[in-house]
């Protein structure tokens, strides 16, 4: 244990925790939506994350963006990361509604049981990743399964203030302020639109919902665009912050962001918010207290200590209900 | 579109009947002939098969074979290990309903056990050791079991998932373990006359494989007909009956999760005493989700079907190596497709239910609950399923 270095690096690890762990929750949400509304692990939501990282990559190609210059000039720029924006959540939310379509709901049609869906979506899951690695991206000259690097459009690195020692970086307060947009909007989007009261019913009790004449697929079909766009938005930040991805980047991130999700109480969405925060910054602390190879070692014994005193995670399973 | 795909799907499911109707008949006609032979020509057909399967290092079969891998050297580094993985996660995921996706800790457990006491800290023979590694793992099994396996399915499955991973990467960063430099110098199984094991006499390892596995199907027939095993049935279908009716579900669920962790951590020492190095690569989450896919490739809660799910899971992407990079995407596609068309495994649990009335009652019970399209497939909490809907 070095506490020297983890008081050095705390605020360091504090920032750049919080900025990982916003990414975390927004792809933990795509895990709780539909373990809200089907009770079911939706394994390939690391593959939607990885191919919305490769929306904004592909977004840059289209602008042919020079690797080295940053765009700084206003309108331009916004109009880059716009595209970028925007081709990160349609390649998200097609894959996540492909995905519902060709792996899960033939298999709800069979009423099959649930370890079915688990290993249709960890095949969907392994199907995906590889065909990236072993194809590429139309329209993106294929590294196999190299990493991409992004050019920079945006100078995200600029440092803006300084916090006990440590320089904060644009990239953290975009991915912060972007994560939090984006979960007031669904927010929003759950409490306040007749769909997201659909998803709140289903969720309660699907079979009482669909007498009451809930269209529950289309209803499905919704959480799993609305989980699509959340981790599609993860990506784009993502894409700011790391500026690289390859045909795997989902997997480990999936993995943490499906911990963040059952740590906050999987099902829940502040739940979802409060675990990926919280797992992003401890396991950034941890990072300086053990150093950082030990960093996947903590945040799953964080998990294990906290579901052995909290069985159903920080703040319960609920989505907009108390546990039924 | 919702009609479009449906139009789609019902033209495919009809060529796909007109495709393979043919083939299904002659497979009933097959069957029938099979079941009407008499029980002695049966037999005598199972023992010549098992007796080929014995000397199969010697004589390699025609059709399976692998051309860019030794294949003795498949059958002891994958195949072996494969099997008796999956036959343990049978216990805990097929007979108990338990969802374990960490399994490759325990396989890693009783690997490095053995690394540790034969090479690395220790010079004790490989038989003590493989003792030692199996005693370690089912340790393992319950220090990782007592506390989590009062969650519910999926919680058990996530934290288990953690647990396969903080065991690699103490592995990994522990110096004491090797490191990312691993294990090496582990040493092979006792050698005596003949039978010899080292790096060029692969063809043993097989044999040796052979027997532990039907050792293991032994065992774990006695345990599944015994109280053990009507207890970890009653859990599967519905662990709450099964507490009310007094099943203590804690004992007997952690009695299943450490019974499988034992024999992860066998499969772990022969691969070690097999490969002689070890590396924490071996040991990565994927690695656990083959096994699973493995058992549910096989058919959940069947032993024939995880030993033909773990063989086959070890083979095909030997097999299929020209198709090069590509192996884990078609994997991938036909474990899907596997779930869709054939949800219930290679080998489903039915087709074992042919021993005394408790089986047959099993089915019943199933076959009236699930309905027509449901395949017994000892689904993970499937109660839950039916509390909630």
């Amino acid at each position: 244990m070095d506490f020297h270095n983890f008081v050095n690096t705390f605020w360091a690890n504090t920032f750049s925790g919080l900025s990982l762990g916003a990414i975390y929750a927004l792809v933990a949400l795509g895990y709780t939506l539909v373990y809200g509304v089907l009770r079911l692990i939706n394994f390939a939501n690391s593959e939607v994350f990885m191919l919305g990282t490769f929306g904004s990559l592909l977004a840059l190609n289209i602008l042919g963006v020079p690797a080295e210059k940053p765009i700084r000039s206003g309108a331009s720029l916004v109009g880059a990361l716009v595209l970028m924006a925007v081709l990160s959540v349609a390649f998200s939310g097609g894959g996540a509604v492909i995905l519902e379509l060709v792996a899960y709901r033939p298999l709800r049609r069979r009423n099959s049981p649930r370890l079915v869906f688990l290993i249709s979506a960890i095949g969907a899951s392994f199907a995906i990743a590889e065909a990236v690695g072993a194809f590429g991206i139309p329209g993106i000259k294929s590294k196999k399964r190299e990493e991409y690097t992004f050019s920079r459009v945006w100078d995200t690195r600029a440092k803006l203030f300084n916090v006990g020692g440590f320089d904060v970086q644009l990239r953290h307060i975009v991915v912060m302020v972007g994560a939090a947009v984006m979960m007031a909007g669904l927010w929003l989007f759950v409490n306040k639109t007749r769909l997201g009261r659909g998803m709140r019913a289903v969720a309660q009790d699907a079979e009482t919902a669909k007498i009451l004449g809930v269209n529950v697929d289309q209803v499905i079909l919704v959480t799993f665009v609305v989980g699509g766009v959340m981790a599609g938005g993860a990506a784009f930040l993502n894409s700011l912050y790391t500026e690289a991805t390859r045909y795997n980047v989902g997997f480990l991130l999936g993995v943490r962001s499906f911990t963040a999700a059952v740590l906050g109480g999987i099902g829940n969405i502040t739940g979802a918010l409060i675990g990926g925060l919280m797992l992003g910054v401890v396991e950034s602390w941890g990072a300086g207290l053990f150093g950082g190879a030990w960093r996947d070692v903590i945040a799953f014994s964080v998990l294990v200590i906290v579901l052995m005193f909290r069985p159903t995670g920080l703040l319960g399973e609920k989505l907009g209900r108390a546990r039924a | 579109m919702n009609n479009l795909l449906r139009t789609v799907r019902n033209q495919a499911a009809v060529a796909a009947g007109v495709a393979l109707g043919p083939i299904a008949k002659v497979r009933t006609r097959l069957q029938t002939r099979w079941r009407n032979l008499p029980v002695n020509a049966r037999r005598g057909v199972g023992v010549l098969f098992l007796a080929y399967l014995f000397v199969m290092p010697w004589f390699p079969p025609p059709v399976i074979k692998t051309p860019d891998t030794d294949f003795n050297n498949l059958l002891g580094n994958n195949i072996v290990p494969f099997i008796i993985v999956a036959l343990g996660l049978n216990v805990v995921v097929g007979m108990a309903g338990l969802l374990d996706l960490g399994y490759a800790g325990f396989f890693a457990t009783g690997a490095y056990t053995v690394g540790i006491l034969t090479s690395k800290h220790a010079n004790l023979p490989w038989l003590v050791a493989m003792v030692a590694g199996v005693a370690v793992s089912m340790l393992f099994g319950v220090i990782l079991g007592a506390p989590t396996l009062r969650l519910r399915g999926d919680y058990l499955a996530i934290v288990t998932l953690g647990f396969g991973e903080i065991i690699r990467q103490s592995a990994l960063n522990i110096s004491w373990l090797g490191a990312s430099e691993g294990i090496s110098k582990i040493k092979r199984p006792p050698s005596f006359g003949p039978v010899k094991f080292s790096a060029l006499q692969t063809r043993w390892y097989w044999v040796f494989g052979l027997i532990l596995i039907l050792l293991l199907v032994y065992a774990l027939s006695l345990l599944e007909n015994s109280r053990v095993g009507r207890a970890w049935n009653a859990i599967r279908e519905d662990e709450d009956a099964a507490e009310l009716m007094g099943v203590p579900t804690f004992t007997f669920k952690l009695w299943a999760f450490a019974i499988g962790a034992a024999i992860g951590g066998l499969a772990g020492a022969f691969f070690a005493g097999k490969l002689n190095t070890i590396y924490p690569k071996n040991f990565e989450i994927t690695q656990s989700i083959l096994f699973l896919a493995a058992v549910v490739l096989g058919g959940l809660g069947n032993r024939w079907g995880a030993i033909l799910g773990g063989a086959l899971v070890a083979y095909l992407p030997e097999r299929f190596r020209f198709v090069g990079d590509k192996r884990i995407l078609w994997f991938g596609l036909a474990l899907m497709l596997m779930m869709i068309f054939r949800p219930s495994g290679l080998l489903p649990r039915k087709l074992a239910g042919r021993r005394g009335p408790e089986r047959a009652i099993d089915t019943d019970i199933h076959g009236a609950r699930a309905g027509e399209t449901t395949e017994d497939l000892g689904g993970v909490s499937e109660h839950e399923e039916h509390g909630r809907a």
